[in-house]
């Protein structure tokens, strides 16, 4: 019969017509910005900065290596490295970022600079509102802007950062139980010179400062 | 069935028309239209310079280049890593396959093999973009033809569900970069394979509702059968691939071809068309979503446990071996490929991109001569092109 | 099914067609996919005889890609004779040799029918001025019709014999040929708050640096 198939399809608009009332599971539409769907685990969008502990300028984990600035595939991270050096989560004496900048309108949300840095020092954000008026001072982050806290991190992927904590506490355990047993040694040195007094000196110790990798 | 493949384009075809007739105005005969660049039904930015005589097309020549933003330059700027995010940004649709297309190439140039689960993983993914990209082109499909609205949004509905599968694994929506060399970027998330395994039942149950909804339909049937016949043996001239080469009755699947990755694991059949119509285009769609469907229920069923990428694989620093390499899969739109060649640095010497979109207007051309001009938007329509492919 | 190896089907287009000097090309990647050197003058016979041959049937011409092979100076050391001192020596001496360079057109063919492949032949023009001709293949495939094209357009090789050679991606009157190695960007400065390496030194030919506020 001609005209069979355009009822069938009807029949079968009618009854998804019904049925997104009736079935809460067929209710897809969200009330954005009142409702707000919750961001998956892994979600990612832009890149910001990691810092430990209260005071984002000195818990900064970043090193200004410039790993990522180098890989990052449309160019959009700006770094100037430090003249000074200051201590990291370990104790040694690292250098920082005196400029860090993203500009988040060339930024493509790859996350290839979260893969390469091998401090665990740039993390994905999942904030998405970032609209301005000002079209490129307003898109251009600066360190301040991109220093969120470990606490933070911990709240937008929970998963990712317990696994980033654990692998830092166990690099800074394995540092820590190196530094002492570096102190150990030395303590025995001296002892040894000390009894041994009369005879030549031993050569120096080279491992006096435990590196962190 | 097989043809002998034997025709030599014959040139007068190419000749082209004055633009304006011989007394320097139109005289009412021919008259020139460009469809497009700005044209809902050209899915993008895309012109096609269609000289009509009355209803009937006399002439069609595609034009390009809109979005050209010379993406094998760029690639070749950069590192092999680095391009991988702007693969997602070719056929923006399925960014999945883009990936594992490039991961492929790059996989071949430098000798990696990826672990048991990461091929697994692959084929998951893979699978679950035709399913995207089938859906979108049959909403599309239909949209051209005039359904506005219902189509469109029952696919869109069907295809979030993926989307957010893709999100909670890869953390993007679209443009997933996932696949690295040597295996994927991250294993699957807790609760993921229960999620999918969830998205993949219930699928079958979708396309039942949509063929119900469509498939009889008589509108459907009077505007596509009979149109825009492609034979088979000017396909396989014209290097046509994919969906598009199948409803034309050649049975060439690269997944049965080159077995990569290990697709020679699953059980699955090439569904094949008689006529080269729209029609047996449309139905190819939805007979290869029910069989990635298929292969989707065995892969889910069987992936193992394991590491996920090859240990010889390096993130920074990676320079394969002097030489090159060509990788293909068949990707959703059709043959996929990638052609590098490797001079011993960081970045490639030659990066290209084998683009099925592009190469599948080949025959736009010969589809649309003699039809009436609402049926180029059909055509053109189930040609299936996403123009970030096509001008790359 | 498996395709003839590269030797045989070397053997067989000499044993063929009178004149034509396929070259193979080795290839040392792990990927080892060869490829056969055509000479220009016989391209398009070998390349009907590779599509119609009933072994190969090599009827579908996937993917058409130019190289651009820039001049490169091979540096080597030769085994010379010279008198040294009086007496006559074997020294082995530094000797640079300039390999001109070339543009190349490569084909990858596969056979539907026959279910095998690849195939890959290359042709080269004479240099990368003047002499930039090669047969084209569209006549034979016609798959290769908008990728030759292509070629014309990004590497600037023209296709004699084919349908229809114009530009595809750029332009009509654009000038150059986008993606040789040599190929300079125009100098239009866009304004971009993340200067980076070329862009900072262009940037700097345009804008004084002005203090920051």
């Amino acid at each position: 019969m001609l005209g069979e198939g355009i009822i069938k399809g009807m029949v079968e608009t009618a009854r998804n017509f019904v049925g997104s009332y009736s079935d809460p599971e067929r209710l897809t539409t969200v009330e954005y910005p009142e409702d707000k769907i919750p961001a998956k685990e892994n979600a990612r969008n832009f890149p910001f900065l990691v810092y430990d502990g209260d005071d984002a300028a000195r818990g900064l984990r970043c090193v200004a290596c410039q790993i990522c600035e180098k890989e990052c595939p449309p160019k959009c991270i700006y770094i100037v490295k430090s003249k000074d050096k200051k201590p990291d989560y370990i104790g040694k004496p690292q250098f920082y970022p005196a400029v860090f900048d993203i500009d988040v309108s060339v930024c493509m949300s790859c996350q290839i600079c979260v893969e390469v840095c091998p401090f665990e020092a740039i993390k994905m954000d999942t904030e998405f509102e970032l609209s301005n008026p000002d079209r490129f001072g307003g898109l251009l982050q600066d360190k301040h802007r991109l220093a969120k806290s470990n606490e933070y991190y911990h709240k937008i992927h929970e998963t990712e950062a317990a696994e980033v904590d654990a692998r830092l506490a166990a690099e800074k355990a394995k540092a820590e139980a190196k530094a002492r047993a570096d102190a150990e040694a030395k303590a025995a040195a001296a002892a040894k010179a000390a009894t041994a007094a009369a005879t030549p000196k031993p050569a120096p110790n080279p491992t006096t400062v435990a590196p962190a990798k | 069935m097989f043809m002998e493949t034997a025709i030599d384009t014959p040139e007068s075809k190419y000749e082209i028309l004055p633009k304006t007739l011989s007394n320097g105005e139109m005289d009412g005969e021919l008259l020139e239209v460009a469809m497009g660049p700005q044209h809902p039904s050209t899915h993008g930015v895309f012109r096609m310079d269609v000289v009509l005589d009355g209803e009937k097309v006399v002439k069609l020549k595609p034009v390009f280049g809109y979005l050209h933003r010379n993406h094998e330059k760029i690639a070749e700027n950069t590192t092999y890593l680095a391009s991988m995010p702007y693969t997602d940004r070719l056929d923006y649709l399925c960014s999945m396959t883009n990936n594992w297309a490039y991961a492929l190439s790059v996989e071949k140039l430098a000798g990696l093999q990826p672990p048991e689960r990461a091929e697994y993983i692959r084929i998951i993914t893979g699978e679950l973009t035709r399913l995207v990209n089938h859906t979108c082109l049959v909403g599309f499909l239909l949209q051209d033809m005039g359904a506005l609205g219902t189509p469109l949004m029952y696919a869109f509905r069907e295809r979030e569900m993926i989307l957010d599968l893709f999100e909670s694994l890869s953390g993007s929506r679209m443009m997933c970069n996932y696949m690295r060399f040597g295996g994927c970027r991250v294993d699957l998330p807790a609760g993921w394979l229960e999620q999918a395994k969830r998205a993949v039942d219930s699928y079958s149950g979708f396309l039942d509702e949509f063929e119900k909804l469509l498939t009889e339909n008589e509108i459907l049937v009077a505007r596509t059968q009979g149109i825009g016949v492609l034979p088979p043996d000017l396909a396989v001239n014209a290097s046509i691939t994919g969906p598009m080469l199948r409803a034309s009755g050649v049975n060439y699947d690269i997944r049965k071809v080159d077995k990569y990755g290990i697709y020679d694991r699953f059980e699955f059949r090439v569904p094949l068309g008689d006529h080269g119509d729209v029609y047996d285009r449309y139905m190819i769609r939805l007979l290869e979503m029910r069989e990635s469907v298929k292969i989707l229920n065995q892969a889910l069923r069987d992936i193992p446990a394991g590491p996920i990428v090859d240990p010889k694989a390096k993130l920074r620093g990676f320079r394969p071996k002097v030489g090159e390499a060509y990788g293909r899969i068949e990707g959703p739109k059709g043959e996929l490929g990638f052609y590098l060649i490797s001079d011993g640095t960081p970045n490639p010497y030659r990066y290209r991109v084998r683009p099925p979109s592009l190469i599948n207007l080949t025959v736009l051309e010969d589809m649309c001569l003699g039809q009436d001009v609402a049926d180029v938007v059909i055509i053109l329509g189930s040609v299936d092109i996403v123009l970030g492919e096509v001008d790359r | 099914m498996v395709m003839e190896t590269l030797e045989q089907i070397k053997a067989r287009i000499e044993n063929a067609i009178s004149g034509a000097k396929p070259e193979i090309i080795p290839n040392e990647s792990p990927s080892a996919q060869r490829s056969l050197l055509l000479d220009p003058a016989h391209a398009v016979e070998v390349a009907k005889f590779l599509r119609d041959d009933s072994q190969l049937r090599l009827d579908y011409c996937s993917n058409v890609t130019g190289v651009d092979w820039l001049d490169l100076i091979i540096k080597e050391k030769v085994k010379v004779k010279k008198v040294v001192e009086g007496v006559e020596k074997e020294v082995e001496e530094p000797v640079e040799r300039k390999r001109p360079g070339y543009l190349e057109a490569v084909y990858h063919l596969y056979s539907m029918a026959l279910k095998h492949g690849p195939l890959i032949i290359r042709l080269r023009t004479e240099n990368r001025a003047d002499k930039n001709h090669v047969p084209s293949l569209t006549p034979v495939w016609r798959g290769a019709e908008f990728q030759e094209r292509e070629i014309y357009d990004l590497y600037g090789i023209i296709f004699d014999g084919h349908p229809d050679l114009r530009r595809i991606l750029m332009w009509e009157g654009f000038a150059d040929h986008p993606m040789r190695k040599d190929y300079v960007e125009p100098d239009d400065y866009e304004y971009e708050p993340t200067p980076h390496d070329e862009v900072l030194e262009k940037t700097k030919q345009h804008h004084s640096p002005e203090p920051k506020p």
